[in-house]
């Protein structure tokens, strides 16, 4: 649902990319026949749909105002099979690539004072943030961390257009962590933080926030959990040693749903991995987790899983089922 | 309200016996009606079908649970109770309480319950198949939970019979101020002293659930101030509604002949019974949010600080979901996706207990008797929140 507005899905030109950080790339995206694109906010975000079964969310950050272009930064990660390499390998400057939304999750509320806190690429909704923040005449101060400060996209513009006393940068190889006590610490009334980076950043910073007034933190996170892209890419198979069959569950389909499909039934509730309600033995294979409720000891284990979003990471499963 | 003028509105009251005795007449003219309806008796916003209540669940960023998931809007009015960390709180305060309370019900401690679970569940199948005829509420469904669950949480067995008062009169505060909330509230006083006292670490034994709660804070998951609270939490929502969950699986049960024999034929079916009990008779028939900025469901504009309240009982069995036999209770059928534990961040974090229970105790029950009828007339027991039975006199014919 979600739906505050109409979301549009069209076809759009990468007019423009360059390399924004070791890793990074920003593109500029301008419809084909020049046509003005939807409004949107700071904190917006659009999916991008590279592929049938391949759809990325990128915040949106360039300028809200500019309504003849959009502006992405993506990095590549490191496992290299999922939307960030396609987006590296295939998005060059003339071709097209189908766009929804913008949507936003994460809007900026009005405040005399933010914190805003970036890690990495969870630079990008900050950016118009900033700007949206100065022209209201906000004061506010971004603590941005990053791996190195060859990796920390947008350092140069943020420092031309801010100065060094409101943008505080801090690549880890030089100042560690970052210290997350001192920012955050004492709860400050008239402050609304805003903060994107990686899940462990995030965790952290609302751990640290719990002390603060409730809304006061703003954090830019998909739940459930993001997954990266699955071990096989293929199908597998899944033997189901009560029932003596044998399925094959094809790339876009579920355990859950194959099992079902064949007569065997199943519990299951939430169907994205976080009630645990679908908990089924394995007894063979292994498995790729993609639940949100095993410790990485309890996945070690390889004797059980949620069958409705976890896979299989070797040809054949063998499931108590 | 602006939105009254371009929705349909029902006048019916939700929170009146009749609905409260039997809803789904009702249910059906609200999905029948539109996906959003108006109720201008409270001035609220309605949803019926199952499309948009998951979605409303789901999107707890629109649709938020710290201004109450009852009828009161805590922005406007205080609560009767110091609101609850887990049900009446939103992300980042949520995610930190819950993650630590999924600790605390991690699929590793529910396994350990199994075996004690069990045992207790033989014990009264035995006693009770063997007497014949019995009282599936007052004799069963309100006797196991408060046994099992009372000792997994740590409570004394002494002053138990405070716990399901407490359930009741808390489920009956998300309603309006009618004579069930306040008869349940003019006996709460003794009761709510018994709850505030047990939720204390020195009442609770040292290796249950309770316990797992405190040693939690102990951690710095979570605060010590915040720690008697979430043991209510356990307390307040572990209860009634498998109670409930119970009672209305064995009424299902016994109305439907044919469904129990294929479960005494196979007790392994006994997981797919409840679920599908759930999913026919949600104990839980309503939850409530508040609109935190103008959206749109379904084309229909929803106001900011709207209050909205989602049919859970009624989402269910809507055909355009679950298909033409939508109202037919059927335990092979798939009832996965069932919003009958919530779904999103609020789903119930203690749903792997209570199907632990309900599976043990009706597999036992359905092992040892070839046969479950009625033996006399149902008496409802009303809540301005949960449906189910005070009473169910059955009779059960040995294997």
């Amino acid at each position: 649902m979600k739906s505050t507005h109409e979301e549009s899905e069209i076809d759009l030109l990468v007019a423009d990319r360059r390399v924004a950080a070791d890793g990074v790339v920003a593109l500029t995206l301008r419809h084909p026949a020049g046509e003005e694109l939807p409004a949107w906010e700071p904190g917006a975000h659009v999916d991008l749909i590279l592929t049938e079964d391949l759809t990325r969310q990128y915040s949106l950050c360039g300028d809200p105002a500019d309504r003849s272009s959009w502006q992405i930064a993506v990095l590549q990660e490191s496992d290299g099979r999922g939307g960030s390499a396609y987006v590296h390998d295939k998005l060059n400057p003339g071709t097209t690539v189908r766009v929804r939304g913008p949507r936003n999750h994460f809007p900026l509320e009005p405040a005399d004072r933010y914190l805003f806190i970036a890690g990495g690429i969870g630079i990008t909704p900050l950016l118009p943030m900033l700007e949206a923040a100065t022209a209201a005449g906000a004061e506010w101060q971004l603590v941005y961390g990053g791996r190195t400060a060859a990796s920390m996209a947008f350092v140069a513009d943020l420092r031309a257009a801010h100065g060094d006393d409101r943008v505080v940068l801090r690549p880890q190889d030089e100042h560690g962590l970052l210290d997350l006590e001192a920012l955050l610490g004492a709860p400050a009334g008239d402050t609304l933080v805003y903060c994107c980076g990686p899940g462990p950043l995030l965790d952290a910073v609302e751990e640290r926030c719990s002390s603060w007034p409730s809304g006061a933190l703003h954090t830019e996170r998909f739940t459930p959990k993001e997954q990266g892209e699955p071990v096989l890419s293929g199908a597998f198979e899944v033997e189901l040693a009560q029932s003596g069959l044998t399925l094959t569950v094809p790339p876009d389909r579920s355990i859950l749903e194959v099992v079902e499909d064949a007569g065997v039934q199943v519990l299951s509730s939430c169907q994205e991995g976080t009630c645990g309600t679908c908990e089924t033995a394995v007894l063979g294979g292994q498995v790729d987790h993609r639940d949100s409720l095993l410790t990485d000891e309890e996945k070690a284990a390889n004797d059980t899983m949620f069958v409705c979003v976890s896979r299989a990471a070797c040809p054949k499963l063998v499931l108590d089922l | 309200m602006t939105t009254s003028q371009t929705v349909p509105a029902l006048g019916d009251d939700p929170f009146g016996s009749e609905i409260l005795t039997d809803p789904y007449e009702f249910h059906a003219r609200l999905r029948e009606a539109a996906p959003v309806v108006h109720l201008p008796r409270y001035d609220l916003l309605a949803m019926g079908r199952y499309a948009e209540v998951r979605a409303t669940l789901s999107d707890w960023e629109t649709f938020v649970s710290s201004r109450g998931v009852g009828l009161s809007d805590f922005g406007r009015e205080k609560p009767w109770r110091p609101p609850s960390l887990l049900l009446e709180a939103d992300p980042p305060d949520h995610t930190v309480v819950r993650t630590a309370m999924n600790g605390v019900i991690s699929p590793r401690n529910v396994r350990k319950l199994r075996a004690e679970f069990a045992a207790a569940a033989d014990e009264l199948a035995d006693t009770l198949v063997a007497r014949g005829r019995f009282d599936a509420v007052t004799d069963l469904a309100e006797i196991f939970p408060v046994r099992v669950f009372g000792d997994a949480v740590g409570l004394p067995a002494q002053g138990r019979e405070n716990l399901l008062p407490y359930g009741a009169l808390a489920f009956n505060a998300f309603g309006p101020r009618n004579q069930l909330l306040t008869d349940a509230l003019a006996k709460a006083a003794p009761v709510q002293e018994w709850i505030l006292a047990h939720c204390q670490r020195d009442e609770l034994t040292p290796d249950g659930l309770g316990a797992e709660v405190w040693a939690a804070a102990d951690r710095g998951e979570i605060t010590h101030e915040q720690a008697p609270l979430l043991v209510r939490s356990l307390l307040t929502a572990g209860l009634d509604t498998t109670v409930y969950g119970l009672g209305n699986t064995l009424y299902a049960l016994a109305r439907h002949p044919e469904q129990w024999a294929a479960l005494h034929a196979d007790p392994k079916l006994a997981k797919f019974a409840f679920d599908e009990a759930l999913r026919w008779e949600a104990p839980i028939q309503t939850f409530f949010r508040t609109a935190a900025a103008d959206a749109v469901v379904a084309g229909i504009p929803i106001p900011k600080d709207t209050k909205v309240v989602l049919f859970l009982g009624s989402a269910n069995r809507d055909s355009r979901h679950w298909g033409d036999d939508a109202e037919t209770f059927d335990v092979r059928r798939s009832a996965g996706g069932h919003v009958a534990f919530g779904m999103g961040i609020h789903q119930c974090v203690g749903q792997p207990i209570a199907r632990l229970e309900a599976e043990v105790v009706l597999g036992a029950f359905a092992s040892r008797a070839a046969r479950l009828e009625l033996d006399g007339e149902p008496v409802p027991k009303l809540n301005n929140t949960l449906k189910g039975w005070a009473s169910i006199p059955v009779r059960v014919t040995a294997a």
